[in-house]
């Protein structure tokens, strides 16, 4: 069996699935493709709702049609895929190791690694919810491929904490399969998933949205039995007087995903502490060169297709630096998140690409607001650009273009800043 | 069903004490009412191994831990559970904590440690880089020790069934059968098993167990509340570090865990009910903040589990209850092993046999306590893909013998296929999803099974020859998964509007 490669990827969702493709679009021959899974496509076969590729296709299709448009692709391309296979280990240096069953463990050497390991689901110990530790506690995706996978539902009477996407999602997967979801809990004032998730998900189905809401104790001695729900306070402490109880089977836990580093770190790669990826420039590389991250190892998306986008940008960037093909800055900038930004992404700019008109942006808010204007500020705190916001809100990733005429030589920093119009 | 002896309970002391009576050729069987074993107490405590300077040696508290403690060497390498001596330190910050850290040397020496030392200035922090600068004193028990609770109950009860003794899961007892003030036999929830000795170490429920003979003691469970740490925050600390016990507790500890968590708690308070599993808000912070005296800077977030342990306290004494029931013969308690009830079960079980010995004689001369020739001291050596990171080809032909043990089921831990197959195969097999995760970690990690629980229940209902829908989390009632899909919405009959299509 072949153990070098020019160019590994490790994950076969979509952020895999899109740089083997755009590589190999852009002459890298000798390609990888590692997943654990038993199929390609990551989480989305267990995504059988529609919504997917509405941006990257302009049309609307469901996570499996979505994954499958570029597993077709790929089969014609001959790239190596190998899957049920796991990595265990991956060195700067860009070896990696691997087991599965038919082969064991392999020693593969890479030229290019590009991590696409996506992200995990946040647990209820993340967010310390007290009380019993019963079944009939799940994490909305665990839950997702129960259904829609293994063909089984795990509750009668739900619960539902965190109005994330998958959350939501699974609320009305439950009702469609004849559950009961009592309630969709959230913390914040405000939706974490996007909008469209609220309506088609929870109103179209009249599914309580209750915000400022948590739970503040399960109980249950072998299952779940009850939750007990508080209103919180502006520092999202729950207020005892508002507590009352709902009888439940099943808690179902959409509190946020977390970017799945642990090879990363463990590779000693650096990883910015918001975002829980990778520190990476405008390619995605990380601060080891020849290391690559995209998709939700790198930071969380909304959408599979602003992943597949992200993908891309790598698969077209393993290509220059394979072909040795690039010309650094004199020095490195900085985009700093400033008022309200929770995180950016990339975190610096490092390349020199003629013809290059602008870059973009992505990044996160911390609170929601009307009205704004996002602000690019130089060191001396000039505004280079501005771009009026309609809204901004956390459960959706913003992103602006950043103009290469604006990128100076002596630029250190860009700082990023919302501000009410 | 009859035998010789039945040891109601199959905690760590019901489990040690089956182990020590299988080297003889006797009859004996352990009932459980849980699906598995290890699923009360010593499911949840620190899962330290103490070097003895707490407790008077008059105690059976005292005598047992300090027997106790250096056998754990040998038995855990017979068993193959992992024990490390990391050793203790009990932080002080004052003179007045200077004072009962000498007091504790001296009550320590007492009790036989030779090795105990009061380390001050920059040792401390040369040993606990991370420890709170403030802290000026430490005593320093270099036997103490960290090892796994569940894993050690576990393979003492793999290992006397291998040496034939019987374990019955999901078995209550329910009453003792009594006759001529002589136990006759046990009721179970599975039916009567005739005895003439019962041993009672059923734990937090000793009490009601004990009642039935009329013996008279009250638990009054301690609850402990702990918080478990993601594996890269293992190293913050090298040792147990303790703060000055009080009366009723050994305070609230910081300690990487054999499998190199973090683990701080617990915090300490009587309650009523026996089965109170739950956490709470208050006690999480008091946990938190109490840990946090020994080690400021603790991790804001990677916390991955949180637990409660209730230690058997008995009103109104402060010592073990070992011995023979006085009103009714050939009942044995071995009752109110709270702490240091794990690091003295070695010693407590051969106790308990040579207890036994008086009691067979007395009730049934007949019978004799003989040796096995063939007793098997040790279990076999299970390879963990875990452990075989850095010698991965000899891994590699462990694969190539059984491909099982090359698929990855548990992305956390590292965790094979072939390891949760083992882990229902082995002699106190797993049924559950809980009892597999004790027994292999598969979801014991970050993730809390939310990657590995549907395929860990897919192959113990593919092993097991059942439904998916009887697979339980922690024993009957707490079964994972309600129906199959389609079937929920032909029993309620909800029906939807047109434009949206079931």
């Amino acid at each position: 069996m072949k153990l070098e490669y020019d160019l590994v990827i490790i994950g076969g969702g979509p952020a895999g699935l899109a740089v083997a493709l755009e590589a190999k679009r852009n002459s890298v021959k000798d390609i990888l493709l590692l997943e654990r899974d038993k199929y390609l496509g990551g989480i989305l076969p267990q995504c059988i709702h529609n919504g997917f590729g509405l941006q990257y296709f302009k049309e609307e299709l469901t996570g499996p049609e979505y994954a499958e448009r570029f597993i077709a692709k790929l089969n014609d391309n001959q790239i190596d895929i190998k899957t049920e296979t796991m990595v265990i280990e991956v060195t700067t240096n860009k070896r990696i190791i691997a087991i599965n069953r038919d082969d064991g463990l392999l020693h593969i050497q890479a030229k290019v690694i590009v991590l696409a390991m996506g992200c995990r689901e946040r647990t209820r110990e993340a967010i310390a919810i007290p009380g019993s530790r019963p079944a009939g506690i799940f994490t909305a995706g665990t839950a997702q491929r129960y259904i829609n996978i293994e063909g089984y539902i795990p509750g009668r009477e739900v619960v539902v904490l965190g109005s994330g996407d998958i959350g939501m999602i699974m609320a009305r997967r439950m009702t469609l399969e004849g559950a009961k979801v009592k309630a969709v809990l959230e913390i914040m004032p405000f939706s974490t998933g996007l909008i469209r998730n609220k309506v088609q998900c929870l109103d179209d189905f009249n599914i309580p949205l209750k915000f400022n809401h948590t739970i503040t104790r399960i109980e249950g001695g072998k299952r779940v039995e009850k939750v007990a729900v508080a209103q919180v306070d502006k520092n999202l402490q729950a207020i005892p007087e508002t507590e009352e109880e709902i009888s439940c089977d099943t808690i179902l836990l959409s509190v946020g995903l977390i970017p799945e580093n642990e090879l990363t770190r463990e590779a000693g790669i650096k990883l910015d502490p918001v975002t829980r990826g990778p520190i990476v420039n405008e390619n995605r590389e990380t601060e080891v060169e020849g290391i690559f991250a995209c998709g939700n190892v790198l930071h969380v998306h909304d959408l599979a297709d602003f992943v597949s986008e992200e993908g891309e940008i790598v698969g077209r960037a393993v290509s220059e630096y394979l072909k040795r093909n690039r010309k650094f800055r004199p020095q490195s900038i900085k985009i700093v998140p400033g008022d309200n930004i929770a995180y950016v992404v990339p975190q610096h700019i490092d390349f020199n690409v003629p013809g290059r008109k602008k870059i973009k942006i992505f990044m996160r808010v911390k609170k929601p607001a009307e009205r704004v204007r996002i602000n690019l500020l130089d060191d001396k705190g000039r505004v280079l650009g501005s771009y009026k916001k309609r809204i901004v809100t956390p459960g959706e990733m913003v992103s602006v273009y950043l103009p290469e005429v604006l990128l100076d030589d002596k630029l250190k920093n860009i700082t990023i800043s919302i501000k009410r119009d | 069903m009859k035998a010789d002896i039945v040891i109601i309970g199959g905690g760590v002391i019901g489990a040690s004490i089956a182990r020590e009576l299988s080297r003889y050729i006797l009859n004996v069987i352990l009932i459980e009412k849980e699906d598995d074993v290890s699923m009360g107490t010593s499911k949840g405590n620190s899962g330290i191994i103490h070097a003895g300077y707490n407790a008077d040696f008059r105690t059976l508290k005292g005598r047992l831990n300090i027997e106790s403690n250096p056998r754990f060497d040998k038995l855990c390498q017979d068993l193959k559970v992992r024990f490390k001596r990391i050793g203790s330190l009990v932080v002080g910050f004052t003179e007045e904590d200077l004072k009962r850290l000498r007091e504790l040397k001296k009550n320590g020496e007492k009790n036989g440690l030779e090795n105990l030392e009061i380390i001050t200035g920059n040792k401390l922090f040369e040993l606990e880089p991370n420890l709170n600068p403030q802290a000026k004193y430490a005593l320093y028990a270099p036997t103490a020790g960290i090892i796994s609770p569940y894993k050690l109950t576990i393979a003492l009860a793999d290992n006397a069934v291998i040496n034939g003794v019987k374990v019955l899961l999901e078995t209550e007892a329910k009453d003792i059968r009594i006759e001529k003030r002589r136990v006759c036999g046990v009721l179970t929830s599975k039916g009567l098993i005739e005895t003439k000795v019962i041993i009672n170490a059923a734990g937090l429920h000793a009490d009601e167990i004990a009642k039935t003979v009329w013996d008279d003691f009250k638990i009054k469970p301690f609850k402990g509340e702990y918080q478990l740490f993601d594996k890269q925050w293992g190293n913050l600390v090298n040792h147990i570090l303790f703060p000055i016990p009080t009366k009723l507790s050994k305070g609230i500890l910081v300690t990487p865990t054999i499998h190199n968590n973090l683990l701080i708690g617990p915090n300490s308070y009587q309650v009523e009910e026996k089965d109170d599993p739950a956490t709470t808000k208050a006690g999480t912070q008091e946990v938190y903040e109490g840990a946090r005296k020994l080690i400021p800077h603790l991790p804001h977030q990677d916390l991955i589990n949180s637990f409660v342990g209730l230690r058997a306290d008995i009103e109104g004494r402060d010592d073990f209850i070992i011995g023979a029931s006085k009103k009714i013969r050939g009942f044995i308690n071995v009752a109110g092993i709270e702490s240091p009830g794990l690091s003295s079960a070695p010693a407590i079980a051969e106790m308990v046999s040579g207890i036994l010995k008086e009691v067979v004689k007395e009730i049934s001369p007949q019978l004799e306590l003989n040796h096995k020739d063939d007793f098997i001291e040790t279990l076999a050596d299970q390879p963990k893909f875990a452990d075989y990171l850095d010698k991965t080809s000899k891994w590699q032909e462990i694969v190539e013998k059984d491909a099982d043990y090359g698929e990855i089921i548990c992305r956390c831990e590292k965790v094979s296929k072939g390891e949760v197959l083992r882990a229902i195969h082995q002699p106190v097999p797993a049924r559950s999803l809980d009892a597999i995760k004790r027994r292999v970690r598969a979801g014991m990690g970050r993730c809390q099974g939310g990657f590995c629980s549907p395929r860990v229940l897919k192959i113990l209902s593919e092993e097991l020859k059942i439904s998916p829908l009887r697979i339980t989390k922690k024993g009957p009632g707490s079964e994972v998964l309600k129906t199959k899909t389609k079937d929920m919405i032909k029993e309620t009959g909800v029906k939807f509007k047109d434009e949206v299509r079931v």
